[in-house]
């Protein structure tokens, strides 16, 4: 794995500062000051211990089920008039890349020598995946989850529960992921010495945006090598993700940052349409902000106070993004596209229909935008399908009952 | 010396009292109203939360009071506003309190400028981070004569501290525990972290927050520092008062 190679000099890798540009930082409250430089000073000590990136490697082995495959949709293709590739992350444990992230902090949790696993979850797969390593490791976990999230993603409190984690409400503002985040920042400010905060996505405080980008980098890595062998070339035209917070694609584009020839496209929620004031897509109607201790793109009030996002994807309904997309938004080394609720959920049915796939609300973002592309059929396209479907089953029937009787 | 936050500790060392209270609560218009009486009742220092959407560091308590200011309509706009002329009636010093996004989007500059101008004479910007106000922002806060005050934690250290304690003016918040504001944690286990505070003999006088609520942990304070700050039980006393005045006189009544 090459999670602990030295990026520092890259343009668009983290500098060591904890800035992407102008975007990242840490502005966290004294109280959160020593668990997070604890953090700082560590992390990538840690991981380049040999030991450490073996033990991680044969979890994600043999545990996780990596390497997942990167498998040539060919009907899809055929519609799109390119070479689509999906790299298959629904296929992993726990059903999502989220579980790349959960191994990865789970053993640095254990040799920061902590007790107690706190989270925050959306769509309730981060969740998932972290009360899964925690029943492995055999650590305390507490869970914070909107409670509208709570509602609209019950299979997998389901799931959290028979794991063995506590699951918490989170009650405060809009009820979904940014209020779960606020709820997990103060029990870590509570409990500052026994407990590691297993942030999920490339966003917070640095160095959680770098260390969680790179332990989710060994989806590019991957995406390199089966590539290589499957089309004799290790880079893609165009590499697709979906983007929340942005961890899958962050580890989509990981390996590529720095290869020009590489586009990268970003797919945002849109909710019920950018200018309809339901809205997920933060780099269309964001700006310069700080969310969760990290400076970047961010929907916000006149007077800088935080606003409610929408998106019909728990996984997608956060008002900021991670400091990395900002930065390729702004550097312009992504191009950034946002797909409505209705274009996601008309996704989702297409790739279940062509392929036999049903894939998460938040992949469909992505799957979305293959419409609005153009292709040239030569193009070899890899777009990272981060989860499956299951969990939004109920979603999925409610909204699609024709198509679906 | 002309910072009133300096000259109150120049005159008073002992049992100062600084009340929170988030501004454009319990209603939009009792900013005013609130600090009229806490100065009528005792406060030496009055310390006013700017709302804001996500108070990471904040317990329930302030947070729905800030909740409950914003849907009042309060905003740094706002509460510039409403301080306009307050410096006609209220004479002890003020400090505004809140997090760093809202200010930076007001701009630090025009914020400091506003402070200077209405009579505000120290601010807590909790998340931001010493490093960047020391490089980007101190030479700003300084020009307009504006303390920013920093707090350290029983997790400090004493090195950390020290730095925080130069960078510091007007006083040092010496959060008493691990936590979010409110949160009842006991206070007999802070009592070596408030001695080994007392020893470092810091240029700044100290003020401890976080959990003291009564007359009881108001003097466990004082007995280690120049006094304490009260936020989330003066809240509790009047979120839901009918007589704000009344309830600020016996609540002040039963912590001096």
């Amino acid at each position: 794995m090459k999670i602990a190679e030295n990026t520092f000099g890259s343009k668009y890798h983290v500098d060591e500062k904890g800035f992407y540009g102008r975007f990242g930082g840490a502005y966290v409250p004294e109280m959160l000051y020593p668990n997070v430089k604890e953090l700082q000073d560590n992390y990538l000590q840690i991981l380049r211990d040999p030991a450490f990136q073996q033990q991680f490697d044969q979890l994600l082995r043999d545990y996780v089920g990596r390497p997942s495959p990167l498998y040539l949709a060919k009907r899809l293709s055929e519609k799109y008039g390119a070479n689509i590739y999906l790299k298959r992350e629904d296929l992993n444990h726990t059903g999502a890349h989220k579980v790349n992230n959960t191994v990865g902090q789970i053993l640095l949790a254990q040799r920061l020598g902590k007790s107690r696993i706190i989270a925050e979850t959306g769509a309730g797969q981060h969740g998932v995946a972290t009360a899964t390593v925690c029943a492995l490791m055999n650590m305390e976990c507490v869970i914070y989850m909107g409670s509208i999230d709570i509602q609209r993603q019950a299979p997998n409190v389901a799931r959290m529960k028979m794991l063995g984690a506590t699951v918490v409400a989170a009650t405060s503002g809009s009820q979904t992921l940014k209020d779960a985040t606020n709820e997990a920042i103060r029990d870590w400010i509570n409990n500052p010495v026994d407990t590691h905060y297993i942030l999920g996505t490339a966003a917070g405080p640095h160095p959680y945006p770098d260390m969680v980008a790179r332990f989710q980098s060994v989806i590019s890595e991957e995406i390199k090598a089966q590539l290589l062998e499957k089309t004799g070339k290790a880079n893609p035209d165009y590499v697709m993700a979906c983007i929340g917070g942005g961890s899958n694609a962050a580890g989509a584009y990981y390996h590529f940052l720095n290869e020009p020839d590489v586009k990268l496209v970003a797919v945002e929620a849109g909710g019920k349409g950018v200018n309809s004031g339901f809205s997920a897509a933060t780099t269309q109607l964001g700006k310069l902000g700080i969310i969760h201790a990290s400076k970047t793109l961010l929907m916000q009030t006149e007077d800088g106070q935080i606003t409610e996002p929408h998106s019909i994807s728990a996984g997608l309904d956060y008002p900021g993004i991670g400091p990395l997309h900002a930065h390729l938004f702004e550097t312009g080394r992504a191009t950034f596209l946002n797909a409505t609720d209705d274009e996601a959920l008309q996704a989702a049915y297409e790739l279940t229909r062509l392929e036999g796939i049903i894939p998460a609300l938040e992949s469909s973002h992505a799957l979305a935008k293959l419409k609005d592309m153009s292709f040239n059929p030569s193009d070899v396209v890899v777009l990272c399908l981060s989860g499956r479907g299951d969990k939004d089953m109920e979603t999925y029937i409610r909204n699609l009952p024709n198509k679906l009787s | 010396m002309s910072n009133r936050i300096d000259q109150l500790f120049a005159t008073k060392k002992t049992g100062i009292l600084n009340i929170y209270c988030t501004a454009g609560f319990p209603e939009l218009n009792d900013t005013l109203p609130v600090m009229t009486s806490l100065q009528q009742y005792g406060a030496d220092l009055i310390e006013l939360g700017m709302p804001f959407s996500d108070p990471l560091a904040d317990g329930p308590v302030i947070q729905e009071s800030s909740t409950r200011a914003i849907k009042n309509g309060m905003s740094i706009r706002q509460l510039f506003e409403q301080l306009k002329d307050f410096r006609k009636t209220i004479h002890v010093p003020v400090i505004l309190m809140g997090y760093l996004n809202p200010v930076l989007l007001y701009g630090i500059e025009n914020f400091c400028k506003k402070c200077a101008e209405v009579g505000v004479d120290g601010v807590i910007l909790p998340d931001l981070p010493m490093d960047e106000y020391e490089s980007d922002y101190k030479s700003i806060f300084e020009q307009y004569g504006l303390h920013l005050i920093f707090l350290v934690t029983p997790e400090t250290s004493e090195e950390r501290i020290r730095k925080i304690d130069s960078l510091s003016k007007g006083f040092v918040y010496a959060v008493s525990s691990s936590s979010t504001t409110g949160k009842d944690k006991d206070m007999g286990n802070q009592q070596a972290y408030f001695e080994k505070l007392k020893q470092l003999q810091l240029k700044n006088p100290v003020l401890i927050g976080f959990g003291i609520k009564d007359k009881a942990t108001f003097e466990a304070a004082c007995a280690y520092s120049n006094g304490a700050i009260i936020g989330t039980a003066f809240i509790r006393a009047i979120e839901n008062t009918t007589n704000l005045d009344a309830a600020i006189k016996s609540f002040i009544a039963g912590v001096k």
